[in-house]
């Protein structure tokens, strides 16, 4: 993943606070944050010679669209349905132990976060996932289990 | 949503616990299945097609032909079958010896030796049922099961929860893997992944026998003796151990001894017990090899004369149409065409070919008679061999007027 810096490069840098920043640097690191997006600078958009680091920079935070509430994001051109990540998942196997929690398939789908749809990974029930709620903590366990890298948080 | 199980038979998994959405007599929805099986699923319900000379014809001149061809023939080969049912291969083994042929599948170039020392009781071996209940130990060897078989290590070798590993895998379970590259499986063992140059897999198993005995180990590439004996102390800590052998391994030695003896200072030096499992890839490979293995006492590479059967290398696929010893071929479910060296797949074309295949391969372009059959497991039901040996009952999940392999051959019968 890239850093503030390299975003500050792509920037117009006149710090022209259009943006609500009172500086470029200031809304780089807040596009870091993912507090703005880059639509949020007008002259980006504006100015056709900043076109290509608009796009840049848009394609830099592509993938936080279709993330989940728990920032939890497949990439379903990579995932091949292995089910690592369906087996592994904690919560999956405290509501689906002898399904799921044993290699099987499913047998209470509705209770489960991951499940294998097609051959593709598919995120559900997002609220009972461990990295959301008032005693979330930083539960990897989909992700160190993915052969491809094809599960992310962000 | 119905609980209604199939069977997926897109690799040698043959995992059974798939769930299927039907609309309009095609599959629209697979649940549980990975990549490959999907694929493999939604292949089905295409038009049956009968060719001849690459023109469609009807079933009964294709049959004709093809019966024609292969009674003229003086040694016809018969060829492929690692994608049929056991009925199917039952059959085909029937044909060669009526047709006094020469049989073999892709098992002589794949992973036939280690299955042959597998059913002569060579190494121990156990099911995969086994393995998600017992093992503590696996090691992927020449493998890449999150490639080859997706949910090999999601289903039975690592993750799952079993009877005596209710604890996960996480602290109940190690993944080892030896292989060449860093392979998807290879990250997966993270710090229990051993690299070994090209063709070093002998020494490394030499090496590891000595760290298992106490002495230190070496190899000639250097490879950092700490780090075998890190190896050997995990296996000896095992209670229930198993080695997936894969065509890496296989291909690298030049024959099974190194790991007889492997397998032999495992299961002395070790805890508990280790076992060998072969990493299967078509789905009833093992099936052939079984079935052949029953009737003939041979896995692999036969040549059928007046009731007696000649066995050995001469008579593999590869062999046999190097030295054109072979003046037709009944090609099941196989595309040698694609999957052979050039110089000796251009063998086949001098000679009248048959296809039976669901699919549209090079080899069926090519064959003088293609018979499009309906996918096995998809469009016909029937039993086959798992990797592990176990047999596995199947149905069909959609209808088609396409033949199954067995129908095919069953009119083949009748027609010679």
């Amino acid at each position: 993943m890239t850093n503030a810096m390299e975003i500050y490069q792509m920037l117009p840098k006149t710090n022209c606070k259009k943006c609500g920043k009172t500086s470029c640097m200031a809304f780089a690191v807040a596009l870091m944050a993912r507090e703005l997006t880059a639509d949020d600078c007008p002259p980006l958009i504006e100015e056709s010679k900043y076109k290509e680091n608009y796009e840049k920079i848009s394609g830099l935070f592509k993938t936080s669209e279709g993330a989940t509430e728990t920032g939890l994001i497949v990439h379903e051109d990579l995932c091949f349905g292995c089910g690592n990540c369906v087996v592994a998942c904690p919560v999956n196997v405290a509501n689906d132990p002898y399904g799921v929690g044993s290699g099987k398939a499913p047998s209470k789908t509705e209770k489960l976060i991951l499940i294998i749809e097609d051959g593709i990974v598919k995120a559900q029930n997002v609220g009972e996932c461990r990295r959301f709620g008032k005693n979330k903590i930083l539960c990897n366990g989909c992700i160190v289990t993915c052969p491809v890298e094809a599960i992310e948080f962000v | 949503m119905e609980k209604d199980y199939y069977v997926c038979t897109g690799c040698g998994l043959l995992c059974d616990d798939i769930e299927v959405e039907l609309e309009k007599n095609a599959v629209n929805k697979v649940y549980t299945a990975c990549r490959v099986g999907v694929a493999h699923m939604k292949e089905g319900s295409r038009d049956s097609a009968f060719l001849v000379d690459g023109k469609p014809a009807d079933e009964a001149a294709a049959i004709k032909e093809a019966a024609l061809i292969l009674k003229n023939a003086k040694n016809p080969l018969v060829f492929g079958l690692g994608t049929s049912t056991n009925e199917a291969q039952k059959l085909a083994i029937e044909l060669a010896k009526k047709l006094s042929a020469t049989l073999d599948d892709t098992s002589s170039f794949c992973l036939g030796p280690v299955v042959e020392a597998l059913l002569q009781e060579k190494f121990k071996t156990c099911t995969l049922d086994d393995i998600r209940h017992k093992a503590d130990v696996a090691i992927f060897w020449g493998a890449d099961p999150s490639d080859s078989h997706p949910r090999h290590l999601s289903k039975f070798s690592y993750f799952p929860r079993g009877q005596e590993k209710q604890r996960g895998w996480e602290e109940e379970r190690t993944a080892i893997c030896v292989d060449i590259r860093k392979s998807h499986t290879a990250k997966i063992c993270g710090n229990y992944f051993f690299q070994v140059p090209q063709g070093g897999d002998a020494e490394f198993i030499e090496a590891l026998i000595a760290g298992l005995s106490g002495k230190i180990p070496k190899t000639s590439y250097n490879y950092p003796p700490k780090k075998l004996l890190e190896l050997a102390n995990i296996l000896k800590g095992a209670k229930f151990g198993t080695i997936f052998v894969g065509l890496g391994l296989l291909y690298s030695l030049e024959d099974l001894g190194p790991l007889v003896r492997l397998l032999e200072t495992l299961n002395e030096k070790a805890k508990g017990s280790f076992h060998l499992v072969p990493m299967v890839g078509h789905y009833n490979m093992r099936g052939f090899n079984e079935n052949l293995f029953a009737e003939t006492g041979y896995v692999n590479s036969v040549k059928f004369e007046e009731g007696a059967v000649k066995h050995g290398p001469e008579y593999s696929v590869v062999e046999a149409l190097k030295a054109k010893a072979v003046d037709a071929a009944l090609i099941i479910g196989s595309d040698p065409l694609s999957s052979l060296p050039r110089s000796i797949a251009k063998n086949l074309l001098e000679i009248p070919i048959i296809t039976v295949d669901p699919c549209e391969t090079l080899t069926s372009r090519k064959a003088k008679v293609a018979i499009r059959s309906g996918v096995s497991g998809v469009e016909s039901g029937g039993s086959a061999t798992r990797m592990d040996g176990v047999e596995v009952s199947f149905k069909p999940i959609v209808e088609t007027n396409r033949p199954s392999d067995e129908e095919v051959l069953k009119k083949l019968m009748e027609a010679l």
